[in-house]
């Protein structure tokens, strides 16, 4: 059994490619619960060890990383609870990792994916074990060929060695902000569009083909690996005490180096950006959470610590790890506007208060962005933001007003110049945060197109980078390029849903 | 209310304005009071006219 990781970084260890041996010789084997199978397949998953890893995944206080920040553990258990109650029929329950990562910012998913595929679908294969599944999916981004093909391949490379015990598909989630929403991806898995659905039931109640579903993000799957070869007391050796471990983050903006990290939770702000190479130009705030997150004033920065509840307590989230730098020279309200035209675009059309209210909310923020000197605006776009919230089937207009309503805090020195004076010069500028082209077909190309203009020189060379401290770990798209997987490289689509396609 | 359902016929406002208004858009608002017993029959109606059965009076705990 080899050493376990001291130090960060632990899921970004790696260099790509790395095959199922080096895998487990850097990790060890996968610590399986229950009776190992014979002969390679097993009838059941690996009968006998559903529960066992609970117990460690709630000591390590794990909670989710996919934006929600919900404790692992706790969905396990509800999953587990409904299989062995025989809900949902026979067969048992279902598995579905979720590194789709529809969040236009957020590369991490893409990162670990790259780096340590092996660690998320054994990940995968512990967690069916523990809630007593037979089937999984991994979902990935349905633009991203190269990436579906390499962990098609380590799931065959799995299966042959003996090392699959339940049979783990990958499919494609069309491109969409809403796809990758849990319910979305049950509705897609059971053959319909990738929409959002109304809940109850939720997907741990009734999942794929009926089952009860534990529905996770790879990232989450990946700690939960470690956590069952190392215990609790290793994994929360870093972090706080209230979110304890590593997480991956994202640095995006007006940064040196953007890309993604693998940091200790509770890190400073100022020393993850320091990290990212500092900031490029003068910081005048930074948002953090990505579109479903919050803005916070680049002057509280040296006092905030990165973490789910640090980040809320500062007005910002955690979310699925993302840190934006906005510089001085960018005008707030205009960039929130674009990232608000963006979400009106990427609402999936269903509930009317999303439908209506978010157009309205873009054009009135835009409306004071680039026109202003009208002090109704600001008044109608708050009341616009009390109609959208808590009013759709998902949390996508909760998130888009949250958003929203903290760039109106955030910014309100602007917005009250707009309203008063007219816009700034500042709007003039490009926008800094990146936005997919907004809704027209083709808008992931573009948004892989900002991806790799935005990684120019950071590589995996950088792998040694100890900006702060000995916590940071540094992955770019230099290793996806060594492996023929450029984002660039992406198919030309029309944005054309595909379904999911059986592999491995 | 099942908001991906709803259409914005109306009807559950008509029937019962005590505890559902209506958004710019004519969707409705559902208030989250628990319905008082005197409009009880008026939620019930509100439900059963609902033309895309979006509406769902529920049981809650202790009554």
């Amino acid at each position: 059994m080899p050493v376990p990781p001291e130090k960060l970084p632990r899921l970004l260890a790696a260099t790509p490619p790395e095959g199922l041996a080096g895998h487990v010789a850097r990790y060890g084997p996968i610590p399986f619960r229950g009776r190992r199978q014979h002969g390679g397949r097993a009838r059941v998953g690996v009968p006998g060890g559903e529960g066992r890893l609970i117990d460690s995944v709630e000591r390590a206080g794990l909670a989710g990383r996919g934006g929600a920040e919900f404790p692992a553990a706790q969905k396990l258990r509800s999953v587990l609870d409904r299989s062995r109650k025989g809900l949902g029929g026979r067969g048992g329950a279902m598995v579905v990792a979720n590194g789709a990562e529809s969040e236009p910012i957020s590369m991490k998913d893409r990162a670990l994916l790259t780096v340590a595929p092996h660690l998320v679908l054994d990940g995968i294969s512990l967690a069916a074990e523990s809630v007593g599944a037979v089937e999984a999916f991994l979902c990935l981004n349905g633009d991203d060929e190269a990436l579906r093909r390499r962990l098609g391949d380590a799931v065959a490379e799995r299966q042959q060695a003996g090392a699959g015990p339940i049979p783990i598909r990958i499919a494609a989630v069309p491109p969409g902000y809403v796809s990758s929403e849990e319910s979305a991806l049950i509705h897609l898995l059971n053959g319909g569009p990738a929409l959002p659905t109304f809940v109850p039931p939720r997907p741990f109640q009734k999942g794929v083909r009926g089952r009860p579903t534990l529905v996770n993000n790879v990232e989450t799957l990946a700690h939960l690996a470690l956590i069952a070869r190392y215990g609790p007391g290793w994994f929360r050796a870093v972090g706080t005490q209230a979110a304890p471990g590593s997480a991956l983050i994202t640095v995006a903006g007006a940064v040196n180096r953007p890309g993604v990290q693998e940091i200790a939770l509770g890190t400073g702000l100022r020393e993850v950006l320091a990290a990212a190479g500092g900031p490029a130009e003068p910081p005048q705030a930074i948002l953090a959470g990505g579109y479903f997150g919050g803005w916070l004033p680049a002057s509280d920065v040296p006092q905030i610590r990165v973490s789910g509840p640090d980040l809320r307590a500062a007005g910002g989230r955690l979310g699925a790890g993302i840190l934006v730098a906005l510089p001085e020279s960018a005008c707030g309200i205009a960039e929130t506007a674009r990232v608000a035209r963006y979400l009106a675009s990427q609402t999936a059309g269903q509930c009317g208060p999303c439908v209506n209210g978010l157009p309205a909310i873009a054009e009135a923020l835009e409306h004071i962005a680039w026109r202003g000197r009208d002090a109704r605006a600001q008044h109608w776009l708050g009341q616009l933001l009390g109609l959208v919230e808590g009013r759709g089937a998902c949390h996508f207009p909760d998130g888009a007003a949250r958003f929203v309503a903290s760039a109106l805090d955030v910014f309100a020195a602007d917005v009250r110049q707009h309203l008063h004076s007219g816009p700034c010069h500042r709007v003039t500028r490009r926008g800094v945060i990146p936005v997919p082209g907004a809704g027209r077909p083709g808008a992931r190309q573009e948004k892989a197109g900002q991806r790799v203009a935005g990684q120019r020189g950071n590589g995996l060379r950088e792998s040694g980078l100890r900006g702060a401290g000995q916590d940071v770990s540094w992955v770019g798209r230099q290793a996806e390029r060594q492996l023929g997987g450029a984002p660039g490289a992406a198919r030309p689509g029309k944005g054309v849903p595909r379904w999911p396609t059986a592999s491995g | 209310m099942n908001p991906i359902a709803c259409e914005a016929h109306g009807v559950c406002m008509e029937l019962l304005p005590e505890m559902i208004g209506g958004d710019p858009w004519g969707y409705p608002i559902v208030s989250d009071r628990p319905v008082p017993l005197s409009l009880l029959k008026l939620a019930r109606k509100a439900e059963a006219s609902c033309p895309m059965l979006a509406l769902l009076v529920e049981r809650t705990e202790g009554t």
